[in-house]
């Protein structure tokens, strides 16, 4: 944890220009603004300096103020339980989506249905999310009024439905793939041969046996597209008028506000730290064969 | 085959989605039943605005998303008329200058309130002023009361520059050329004549406070209190703010509608979007792509508006770079470049090719200062350029982060190739911040992107702040002796007699042209089919005195 | 019952269920050689090796199919939909579209392969170590992995992107743009190899050649590559669509690869506020970027079930 904020401190300290350059617009910063902003976010001292003093008030619970003079713990409140909402939608329709279309698309392998996901997986993965994002908002939303164009205030779950689904769209590709690929593989097995040699019904031999022991690279990837959809849902938000964390961050990076960015990613590590821990976990359950030693 | 027929239905696939948008070209939203008379009375509006940087504090905002809304909650000595830009007496009741411009008197209106009722009187304004000026305050608009006479006893200088020691505690909280003669009248006196300071004097910088702003800054900058039309109910930057109508308000620009929501976004494709589905009312700006082929107009008929404001475009050369320095080269440049041709295909006519160094709607503004210089004439410029010392490589740095940017410059880098044979490359800065640090750090080895927004509608805004030799704001270390005398003399003078001296000095820009003018921005403003009686003012914002809601 | 391997120290049982026959004459038994057998009478493979082949021709001699300069531009042509002069059409600044589409393959490819490369060695290496070894060199390289997850695309981007300095050399340009995605995306595989691996290692042959003194390197490669690899190679070839597609978004943020270079990403990103009235202008490199991604998607296909050592 220490060396990840560390880590992500130096990056940013070492972007190019100061919190000075771009605030003042078209004018230079007045000097009495220069000097205050010096003193208080203690620019002049070296890197290792300034990241005690972050730490120093971190463990004080102080994360310090956004450029408009509001706190970043309370931006960080406001904007992650909407990130997370999202990156929720997201995640489901990958789960649900993604397993369930991948699994179908397995079993009729090679037929008319496999050929179509084959197809949208491939413009899922060719047309980049600010091209489809666009796209479906303006099809689907202003033109056929079947979604709202942009989330509204507080972002209630029917409105992150459509741009949930952009957010998904890419890793929803990978988790088909994946998922059919897998259960190709496991369809091919033995102890699956055996099973429906023996006379099980087959549905039943793919419910209990060839699902459960196709999910773990499944599992993995998804966890792993966590911290992916949290970190980079900034597009997305920029779309559908998400005030998130991708904004916030943006914003922060824009600014150079070295403690928002800061504390943003460090909450991001958190939570992705343990989202992996819980996949890890997870694979225990989906195949006993695995344990820990 | 079966790879033949997946690329097939790919493509078609593919090709089906484009359609499907390209299609949506004609009016999409259906409007609700307008009377289309005029509009009823009360009424609420939606306005399209972005995060404000900064508190809502009125010295410290410099940037549009802060200003939007301190514009709507406070109105300031003279405000301006959304037509002519022309300063209007507003908190002020005369404002009168001395002969030679370096004493002013100020009268203010009897009566006026604030909205906590408590009075506004001159101590509000000269208050308001020197906390603004005082160092350790360290408020953004600071420098636009250097003027003043005592500014600098309230900004004592560091003494070692950039180094450990930090500059002292200024002894004096207040100005020496600030004086209270009367709760209604107070006199300011400048180090230097400043003629203009009458169109100056509606800037947010010089805006009243009420007595509570200084119990407690940093709340005030979450919830202002003002003398304006409107007072600020609730909201945040995140999310945006809610504005009611103030009841109390006197001055003769009274709005018609109840409330004004001024609603953040991240994106502005987002809120184009919004407006087409009505979930917006107003946007001063469209967002490009939808700018061709006059999009916006098939999308919002009879309910958009596209006229100058106060925005130029220029290109800069590095005065402190050797290779940069001969006007021969300058003029070459500039006649090869093709504005009439850009402006069309790429802005798609919102934007002016410029034909001097000040926008047209100010107070002042003369066409053609820049004459033949600025016309697009590639066979002079290739004999021109051959007479040039430096042939490139040329480079244009701009900042990549705001949409139109990429377009313009690169256009630009294609005639600078096309026409005089020379290899030129458009360099993006990742964003505003890294851009302005590079300039302002004064090692450009290339030409580089600079634009100006006018604080307050006079020639002189377009001039002194950017072209006088070491002005704040002067980014190429441009130095002309002449054009320094010139703005000198025009301060000290008065009314027509200072414009024309102005318009002298932009005539010096053209002898060597180290700054090239390139266009005046239009402002592409449109509107939901809500609201009715639109109108913007020379700042590209919205006016809410006007619109209403149908 | 243990799994028939093809390879295991153990005999093939000819003829048993569950193996495929083979001539009894020294025909090559190896996984190597039944996987060419199955790729060679492939028309998927055939298919996507052609196509793949047409894409490297296009990026390493564009001047066979074009002798427009792709940098060539006149504003008075910008927007113009495809006609005889310009097959693709004209771009926002009056560019031709056939012609960026066309020169544009070399350095999308090149960032696609090059970062894929990159993703693959690195993030498959340290993820088929962790999973295998397990214990205190997975729980290092896990939390290793773990930090480099977390950095937001945008800021790690820009951090590489303007810390490295920037040369005009449009090849070291593309293998900066390259190391951006590989290192921001190399987690991926990373997670999914290792997770793979810990699944196969649980496998009842790798315990038995385990048992029977199979050194740990052996194992790995004889045993838990080949059966982990599938969904590697599943992740690994759409991972080089969405590296390329990657390079388009990294240009919308501003931070790709710039002018003079030509790519299907910076063509797409240029594009992209224009796709409601002039579609054109994305339609096309789009499409190629498809192609691309298809072509990759079917080759992986057909490796996978060729390596695939249970399919008949």
């Amino acid at each position: 944890m220490i060396g990840s904020t560390l880590l992500i401190f130096t990056m940013v300290w070492a972007l190019p220009g100061d919190p000075f350059s771009g605030r003042c617009g078209q004018r230079p910063c007045p000097a009495s603004f220069v000097a205050a902003e010096t003193a208080r976010l203690h620019l002049d001292k070296p890197l290792p300096v300034q990241y005690l003093y972050f730490l120093g008030n971190l463990l004080r619970g102080n994360l310090g103020l956004t450029s408009d003079g509001t706190s970043v713990a309370h931006e960080l409140a406001r904007a992650y339980p909407i990130t997370l909402k999202l990156t929720t939608v997201a995640i489901l329709m990958e789960i649900v989506l993604g397993i369930g279309i991948g699994i179908i698309a397995a079993l009729r392998r090679g037929k008319f249905f496999d050929n179509l996901t084959l197809i949208t997986s491939l413009v899922a993965i060719s047309f980049p999310v600010f091209v489809i994002g666009f796209v479906l908002q303006y099809v689907l939303g202003v033109r056929f009024a079947l979604f709202p164009v942009t989330v509204g205030y507080g972002a209630p779950w029917g409105d992150l439905i459509l741009p949930g689904f952009v957010l998904a769209l890419l890793s929803l590709a990978f988790v088909l793939r994946l998922t059919r690929a897998s259960l190709l593989e496991t369809l091919n097995a033995d102890y699956v041969r055996t099973a429906i040699a023996k006379g099980l019904p087959r549905s039943l031999v793919i419910r209990r046996h060839v699902v459960r022991n196709s999910l773990i690279p499944v599992v993995t990837y998804i966890g792993a597209d966590v911290g992916v959809l949290l970190g980079g849902a900034i597009v997305t938000e920029g779309i559908f008028n998400i005030q998130g964390v991708g904004g916030l961050l943006y914003q922060s990076i824009r600014l150079r506000e070295n403690a928002t960015v800061v504390s943003v990613t460090t909450v991001l590590v958190l939570i992705v730290l343990i989202v992996n821990l819980l996949v890890d976990l997870f694979y225990a359950v989906l195949d006993p064969r695995i344990r820990y030693e | 085959m079966k790879q033949r027929k997946l690329i097939l239905t790919s493509a078609l696939f593919a090709a089906g989605a484009l359609a499907l948008t390209a299609c949506g070209g004609g009016s999409s939203s259906s409007s609700s039943s307008g009377s289309g008379s005029s509009g009823a009375k009360g009424g609420s509006v939606t306005i399209y605005n972005v995060k404000p940087q900064n508190p809502l504090i009125p010295t410290d905002t410099n940037e549009v998303g802060g200003s939007n809304v301190l514009d709507n909650l406070f109105t300031g000595l003279v405000r301006y008329d959304p037509t002519t830009a022309a300063p209007i007496l507003s908190a002020a009741e005369s404002i009168t200058p001395s002969k030679k411009s370096e004493f002013w008197d100020i009268k203010l209106k009897p009566g006026q309130m604030f909205q906590d009722n408590t009075p506004v009187t001159a101590s509000s304004f000269v208050d308001a002023w020197n906390w603004g000026a005082y160092a350790p305050n360290a408020q953004l608009n600071s420098s636009f009361f250097t003027p003043i006479k005592g500014y600098d006893d309230l900004n004592p200088a560091d003494p070692d520059g950039d180094g450990p020691k930090t500059a002292p505690v200024p002894k004096v909280k207040t100005m020496s050329g600030l004086k209270v003669i009367s709760p209604t009248e107070f006199t300011i006196e400048f180090k230097t004549p400043q003629s203009f300071f009458r169109v100056e004097a509606g800037y947010a910088a010089f805006f009243p406070l009420p007595t509570s702003f200084y119990k407690d800054p940093a709340a005030f900058g979450k919830k202002p209190i003002g003398n304006g039309p409107f007072q600020l109910v609730s909201g945040d930057g995140s999310t945006g703010f809610v504005l009611k109508a103030w009841a109390g308000y006197q001055g003769a620009d009274k709005p018609s509608i109840t409330q004004a929501t001024f609603k953040t976004y991240t994106s502005d494709t987002a809120a184009y979007a919004d407006i087409q589905a009505g979930n917006l009312d107003f946007m001063d700006e469209v967002p490009p792509g939808d700018l061709v082929n006059d999009q916006f107009k098939k999308d919002m008929p009879g309910r958009f508006i596209s006229k100058p404001v106060g925005l130029i475009g220029t290109l800069t050369m590095p005065s402190y770079d050797k290779d940069y320095q001969d006007p021969i080269l300058h003029k070459a440049i500039s006649m090869a470049i093709d504005r009439a041709t850009i402006t069309k295909s790429v802005f798609n006519g919102s934007y002016i090719p410029a034909t001097g160094w000040v926008s047209p709607v100010v107070d002042g503004y003369k066409a053609g200062a820049c004459g033949v210089n600025c016309d697009y004439n590639p066979t002079m410029a290739k004999q021109l350029f051959a007479q040039a010392k430096f042939k490139g490589p040329f480079t244009i740095s701009y900042n990549g982060d705001r949409t139109g940017n990429k377009e313009a410059y690169e256009a630009i880098c294609h005639n600078i190739q096309n026409n005089l044979g020379a290899s030129c490359t458009a360099k993006p800065y990742v964003d505003f911040a890294t851009f302005r640090a590079a300039v302002t750090s004064y090692k450009m080895t290339g030409m580089f992107r600079t634009a100006w927004q006018m604080d307050y509608p006079s020639i002189q805004d377009y001039l002194e702040p950017l072209y006088v030799t070491n002005a704040s704001s002067n980014d190429g270390k441009y130095s002309n002796k002449t054009f320094d005398s010139l703005i000198t003399k025009a301060d000290g003078q008065s009314g027509a007699a200072a414009n024309a001296t102005y318009q002298q000095a932009e005539a010096t820009l053209a002898t060597d042209m180290s700054i090239v003018p390139l266009w005046y921005e239009n402002q592409s403003a449109v509107w939901s089919s809500r609201v009715t009686n639109v109108k913007t003012t020379p700042f590209s914002t919205i006016d809410l005195t006007d619109i209403k809601v149908k | 019952m243990s799994e028939p391997d093809s390879l295991s120290a153990l005999d093939v049982i000819e003829g048993s269920p569950g193996t495929p026959t083979a001539p009894a004459t020294g025909a090559s038994r190896t996984l190597g050689g039944d996987a060419w057998r199955t790729l060679r009478s492939s028309w998927v493979f055939w298919g996507s090796l052609v196509l793949i082949a047409i894409l490297v021709l296009m990026a390493i001699f564009p001047g066979l199919f074009t002798h427009v300069d792709p940098n060539y531009c006149e504003a008075s042509r910008a927007r113009l939909s495809p006609s005889s002069k310009a097959w693709f059409g004209d771009d926002i600044q009056g560019c031709d579209v056939y012609s960026r589409t066309i020169h544009g393959a070399r350095a999308s490819i090149l960032v696609g392969t090059i970062a894929t490369l990159m993703a693959l060695v690195f993030g498959a290496g340290i993820g088929v170590y962790a999973g295998f070894y397990g214990g205190i060199v997975d729980a290092l390289l896990s939390r290793l992995t773990d930090v480099f997850f977390a950095i937001p695309i945008l800021l790690g981007s820009i951090i590489i992107l303007t810390s490295i300095p920037t040369s005009s050399n449009t090849l070291l340009a593309t293998m900066k743009v390259s190391l951006a995605i590989a290192v921001l995306g190399w987690t991926a595989t990373a997670r999914v190899a290792r997770a793979s691996v810990i699944q196969v290692k649980q496998a009842d042959f790798v315990h038995a050649a385990q048992a029977l003194g199979a050194s740990r390197s052996w194992i790995i490669r004889k045993h838990i590559i080949p059966n982990a690899a599938a969904p590697v190679i599943v992740v690994t070839t759409i991972s080089l669509g969405s590296y390329i597609s990657a390079e388009a978004t990294l240009s919308y943020l501003g931070i790709g690869l710039q002018p003079p270079a030509v790519s299907w990403g910076i063509a797409i990103s240029d594009a992209a506020a224009y796709v409601r009235t002039t579609p054109h202008m994305l339609f096309f490199p789009a499409l190629f970027l498809s192609l691309t991604v298809l072509a990759f998607i079917a080759l992986g296909d057909a490796v996978r079930e060729a390596l695939d050592p249970k399919a008949m």
